[in-house]
């Protein structure tokens, strides 16, 4: 009857989405009154830290077929574990390894599912009830899962992790993990930056920005914040910035606690992507620009002034912090 | 090759969502419908090209009532050679892809194509149900396939970068941005496609397990605090004190 949380780690690292989906676990088996483990799958390293956001056991996989990425594999991982451990709701992140693999889960299981959830659930009865952006961002829905078993993926930056207790114990659970049929063959990653779907605060440039050379500014602009850079669709269909940077409805869809968005105009198809951030700040020198009427802070003015003032401005107040 | 393209019907990008006075559905009077983008721009065109290259057909499936029709003729001016449309409401994903996995499961397809996601309800879950219940691999958010012979090179969209896979086919592949350019359906095409054939096919019986039981509309906004550019230390003030974010 326990939930389980399949913790995901990069590299053998845990990253913010899980401890995001243990956060969002514990606050579910706290709801049924049952438990909330973690599963982990392939090497990591410290399995005992998943304790701290709420599991009170972490269960562990090792096989040579988890070496690599493969949705079928770690699905049937996945299921299997919840099978074996006696989980009704299995919670995961709503990242490209979810994406790949929830879906799977949900028919193996007989599972109803839900992704990319942005609530903690509540129970009707047996239902459970789960609430998601739709539409892009424009509604909510609340879909009731009426299975007995649940999946349920949790949008990135929808809860934050807590901190609630110590170390789990980790015990290793075996399982049959069929040959992966799709071959990683090399990953490449953007080194030293903090991913996108990932960022606390997110800079993003438009075509008010004139040309890739000026995008100097908005570079040391995310780095005196700690934050990511992203742009419009126009910048990164003109090779002024790469592909994964474009955020809206065709490019990814992100949620932040800040977005600064400068010298984009708000078009409807770029809201798609970032309306959900919880707070939203434009730089824009026409006042028309239907991007403050979606804004929290706006500055009417030439970002190309305004820029290097903010970024002055926030190196004063970070060595006041200090 | 043989190839399977699912696409699905969304409200237009600019559609403005409104909800009945309960808020148990959405309020779809006056909404203007298209075909979902990634479906028709990307997952559509690319296997059109491979066909064009390597001989073979393209079949088109929807699962959705007979008001579909015009987004399936739709994909058929692009290019695609024939359709499908199983006659049912789309309640779910798992509805959705239970319809076309009882479709394709005899029909021995090299390649079945989906889009990233749906923009209407945001799932990127069809794809990998589909490709569970036809015990098919799946290659999710893919932004560029390339095929020599029964092998595919595939680049996967990951958090942070990117990830290259192989894999023979048959798979099921979502596709994203980047997979190929988008194409306007041509006169000739328009006229092509009202003689190509859209078999209409019955549902199989699925039961949904999961339902929405309420929309709702998100908080409306404050309404913008302006600063004057001349004073950007209050701003960097109201984000430190008022919003709490940095
Ligand atoms: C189906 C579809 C899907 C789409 N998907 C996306 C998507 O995913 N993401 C996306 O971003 N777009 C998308 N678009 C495009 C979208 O409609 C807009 O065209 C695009 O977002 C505009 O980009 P922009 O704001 O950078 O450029 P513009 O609209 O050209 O705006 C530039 C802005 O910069 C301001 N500006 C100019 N100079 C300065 C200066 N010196 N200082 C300050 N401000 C200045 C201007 O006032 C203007 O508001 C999509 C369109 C369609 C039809
Ligand atoms: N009603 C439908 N008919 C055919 N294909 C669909 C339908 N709904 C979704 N799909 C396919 O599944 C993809 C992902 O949809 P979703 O899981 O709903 O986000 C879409 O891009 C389509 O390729």
């Amino acid at each position: 009857m326990s939930v389980l949380v399949f913790a995901e780690a990069t590299q053998g690292q845990f990253k913010k989405a899980a401890f995001e989906a243990l956060t969002y676990g514990r606050q579910t088996a706290e709801l049924l009154g049952t438990a909330c483990h973690a599963l982990v799958l392939g090497p990591a390293d410290n399995l005992a830290q998943l304790g701290r956001y709420g599991a009170q056991k972490v269960w562990h996989v090792t096989h040579d077929h988890l070496a690599s990425f493969d949705s079928q594999s770690w699905a049937a991982a996945i299921a299997q574990a919840a099978e074996k451990t006696g989980a009704s709701v299995v919670i995961m992140s709503h990242t490209s390894t979810g994406k790949s693999i929830a879906g799977r889960v949900a028919i193996r299981l007989g599972a109803g599912s839900v992704s990319g959830a942005s609530q903690v659930p509540s129970l009707e009865g047996n239902e459970l009830h789960v609430v998601k952006p739709v539409f892009s961002g424009k509604a909510y829905a609340t879909f009731a899962i009426k299975t007995e078993k649940k999946v349920i993926s949790v949008m990135g930056n929808a809860v934050r992790p807590e901190e609630v207790g110590g170390e789990a114990p980790v015990e290793q659970l075996s399982i049959e993990v069929p040959a992966p049929r799709v071959q990683v063959v090399e990953v490449q990653r953007v080194e030293g930056q903090v991913p996108l779907p990932e960022a606390e605060i997110v800079v993003s440039g438009g075509r008010g920005l004139k040309g890739p050379e000026n995008w100097g500014m908005i570079e040391e602009l995310a780095k005196v914040l700690g934050a990511a850079t992203a742009c419009s669709r126009p910048v990164a269909d003109a090779g002024w910035r790469p592909h994964h940077e474009h955020v809206g409805q065709t490019g990814i869809a992100i949620r932040p606690n800040l977005y600064i968005a400068i010298g984009i105009s708000g078009a409807i198809q770029h809201l798609a992507g970032v309306n959900n951030s919880k707070v939203i700040v434009v730089i824009n020198k026409d006042p028309e620009a239907p991007f403050f009427k979606a804004a929290d802070y706006g500055v009417v003015g030439d970002a190309f002034e305004v820029v290097p003032r903010l970024i002055e401005a926030i190196k004063r107040f970070k060595a006041q912090q200090n | 090759m043989k190839l399977l393209v699912c696409i699905s019907k969304t409200p237009d990008t600019e559609a403005k969502i409104q909800l009945t006075p309960d808020g148990k559905q959405l309020d779809t009077s006056g909404m203007k419908y298209i075909m979902n983008p990634y479906d028709e721009w990307y997952a559509l065109v690319r296997a059109l090209e491979l066909v064009e290259a390597q001989g073979g057909s393209v079949t088109v499936i929807n699962v959705g009532p007979s008001s579909n029709d015009q987004i399936i003729r739709k994909a058929l001016a692009i290019g695609a050679h024939e359709a499908v449309r199983i006659d049912a409401e789309p309640t779910s994903a798992w509805f959705v892809a239970h319809q076309i996995a009882a479709f394709a499961k005899n029909e021995n397809y090299d390649l079945i194509f989906c889009g990233k996601e749906t923009i209407d309800y945001n799932g990127s879950e069809v794809p990998a149900m589909l490709a569970e219940l036809l015990d098919l691999p799946f290659v999710a958010w893919a932004s560029k396939l390339d095929m020599e012979g029964n092998t595919a090179t595939l680049h996967r969209d990951i958090e942070g970068g990117v990830e290259i896979v192989k894999v023979a086919t048959p798979f099921v592949v979502s596709a994203a941005k980047g997979m190929a350019e988008q194409r306007i359906p041509n006169m000739r095409g328009i006229m092509m496609a009202k003689r190509k054939p859209l078999k209409v096919v019955e549902p199989v019986a699925v039961d949904d397990p999961v339902s929405v039981v309420q929309y709702a509309l998100p908080p409306k906004k404050k309404g913008v605090k302006l600063i004057e550019p001349e004073h950007i230390d209050e701003l960097v003030r109201l984000l430190h004190e008022e919003a709490k974010v940095i």
